[in-house]
């Protein structure tokens, strides 16, 4: 063993269901819960004699998709016939893009802990997907259903430049984050419209001529959610560091190549699918039934133009143009309606500023967003009503915790801060001749506290504030109740 | 261009097909012959020229993206040998994770 550390280099290959309502090469429709064999025509079913036609609408997601990653959009791309057999794939060859995709190059930058790391783009092309096969108890048989098949599917794959399975994870999450922000996908992972597969090898010092050595490619299929991304990217870190401990001279790249393996989620570890000697052989060659893709100059650039504010920047300019935390940035820009919604509540907001809206958006609206499991477009109240609300508490019309609950009542209700808060009197009380009078009541009755203050004790003043409030039923204003307390023990 | 023995058990294999040695010595004669035929265009010679990515002189045929209803779902399955429950029947398979 050299001594040196080991550098787990991976690479990411992604792939995400486009957001069309019809396949790729045919116009039936991609539907997630219809009964079998519901969505489909000769095309898809792989009949002879039929002819695939490309939808427009997903190679112009697949090319928003490439640009929003910085790619380039060569100016022709074609497909390709990818041959293998399998039950769920009725033309025993999937069409895709071999050696001129629609996109090539690009990155992205990451958010991790606080810093970013960017991860090179390889390239960005258009696929079509398998149907779905079942296994059903009983035995026998296996079962397809092909609605699936042939629903597009964009690939993504990186440069090796990850290098933890917390970055794993993080790319993944990120990559989710600008294809649904671009309306390029739905990423929805329990419906499977996200797949990851990432390829681990370990740098392990050079050899005796000075390169790099590496620990044999070991890659991962069809992980379908971020803890097994981040797990199963762990578990073949810490194998290779084991296969490589026993065997240094053996348990390397040139020596083993490439291996594929598949990921268990209940025992948390991988699983020897095909060696380097098993490797598939797909035969591609170019798909004699469709004709190129040239994207013009002028349909990129009208394709560019419609990008919107991409998350990075956008939780950039958070940062800079509101003055929130990083924290408080990520947060609010994860989800695009999300973020959308905070900007259009600062700028309807008269009072609170943007700080404090940040709070807001997190302690009131994002927590019943949670708690619901809804999106934020399902709530029945907009921005200009939580600045309302907002700005009662900052100008002193009712306290914070009031607002709260009058939050929760207008979500409850559909009625305005205002209507909640004449209805059920809960306006603040900042008159001092009522609140002097509370004030008396509470000092004669809790003598100690009273005491304690005059003594000194300066935690005794929250406890009599606390009485006050009782007393008023949260209605006091407690700064100015803090006041008289004050004047009223030292004076 | 003569296809070796191994060659066309290769190919066999990749198309899923079981080959007796009598099939392997045949098809390797008419494999090879298909070959040598193709090769002639590699008497030509095409230094210069861009390789031709499809015969037609056309490009970007696309269509818009809206559904159109596609075979009834008892069609679908109709010409299968088995089909259950709006399914089509197939051996038993172990997902060894082939697909795409
Ligand atoms: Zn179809």
């Amino acid at each position: 063993m050299s001594g040196a550390e080991p550098i787990p280099t991976i690479g990411m290959e992604v792939h995400l269901h486009l957001a069309t309502h019809t396949k790729m090469f045919c116009a039936c429709a991609v539907e997630y819960d219809a009964p079998p064999n519901s969505r489909v025509c000769p095309v898809c079913l792989g009949m002879p004699g039929v002819l695939p036609v490309m939808n427009r609408k997903a190679v112009e997601l697949a090319i928003r998709m490439a640009l929003a990653l910085n790619g380039t959009i060569p100016d022709f791309a074609k497909w390709d016939r990818k041959h293998y057999y399998y039950p769920d794939l009725p033309k025993n060859y999937q069409i895709s893009e071999y050696d001129q995709p629609l996109g090539v190059g690009g990155y992205l930058d990451v958010p991790l802990d606080g810093e970013t790391f960017r991860v090179g783009i390889t390239r960005v092309h258009l696929e079509e997907d398998a149907g779905k096969l079942m296994h059903p108890e009983d035995g026998a048989c296996s079962v397809v259903d092909l609605n699936r098949t042939g629903t597009p599917l964009l690939e993504v794959v990186s440069e090796p430049d990850i290098h933890s399975a917390e970055q794993a994870r993080a790319y993944g999450e990120t990559l989710r984050q600008l294809a649904v922000y671009l309306a390029v996908g739905d990423c929805n992972m329990q419906l499977g419209q996200m797949r990851f597969e990432p390829n681990i090898s370990l740098q392990i010092g050079t050899d005796e001529k000075g390169r790099p050595r590496f620990t044999p490619i070991s890659e991962i299929k069809n992980l379908n959610s971020f803890r097994s991304v981040e797990r199963a990217v762990a578990f073949e870190i810490a194998r290779h560091r084991q296969e490589y401990e026993d065997d240094p001279d053996g348990y390397t790249l040139e020596r083993l190549g490439k291996s594929t393996r598949g990921w268990l989620d209940d025992r948390e570890e991988t699983f020897l699918q095909r060696s380097k000697e098993e490797a598939n052989d797909y035969r591609y060659f170019p798909e004699p039934d469709l004709v190129p893709v040239v994207p013009d100059r002028k349909w990129v650039d009208t394709i560019r133009a419609g990008l919107p504010e991409l998350p990075e920047h956008r939780r950039r300019r958070f940062i800079k143009e509101y003055g929130l935390p990083q924290y408080d940035a990520g947060v609010l820009t994860a989800d695009r309606e999300v973020a959308d919604f905070y900007e259009e509540y600062v700028r309807s907001a008269a009072n609170t500023d943007a700080k404090t809206a940040a709070n807001w958006m997190m302690q009131d609206v994002m927590r019943i967003l949670n708690e619901r499991k809804v999106a934020i477009a399902e709530i029945r109240i907009g921005p200009g009503d939580v600045a309302e609300v907002s700005d009662m508490v900052v100008t002193g019309t009712i306290n914070r915790s009031t607002g709260s609950d009058v939050f929760a009542k207008m979500l409850e209700s559909g009625k305005s801060a205002a209507e909640i808060v004449e209805e059920e009197n809960l306006a603040q009380t900042s008159d001092e001749s009522e609140l002097k009078a509370v004030v008396d009541r509470v000092i004669a009755e809790n003598p100690g506290p009273a005491e304690d203050f005059r003594g000194g004790k300066e935690r005794a003043l929250g406890r009599l504030i606390g009485q006050a409030m009782r007393a008023t039923g949260g209605k006091a204003n407690p700064k100015v109740v803090r006041e008289i307390l004050v004047r009223k023990l030292r004076g | 261009m003569a296809l070796s023995k191994d060659e066309v058990l290769k190919v066999g294999a990749l198309s899923r097909i079981r080959l007796t040695d009598d099939e392997v010595e045949r098809f390797a004669g008419q494999l090879s012959s298909i070959l040598d035929y193709v090769d002639k265009l590699n008497e030509l010679d095409t230094s210069g020229v861009e390789p031709l990515a499809h015969a037609l002189p056309l490009h970007n045929v696309l269509r818009e993206d809206e559904p159109r209803p596609g075979l009834d779902p008892q069609k679908a399955v109709g010409g299968a040998p088995e089909s259950a429950g709006g399914f089509f029947r197939v051996p038993r398979v172990i997902d060894d994770g082939s697909s795409a």
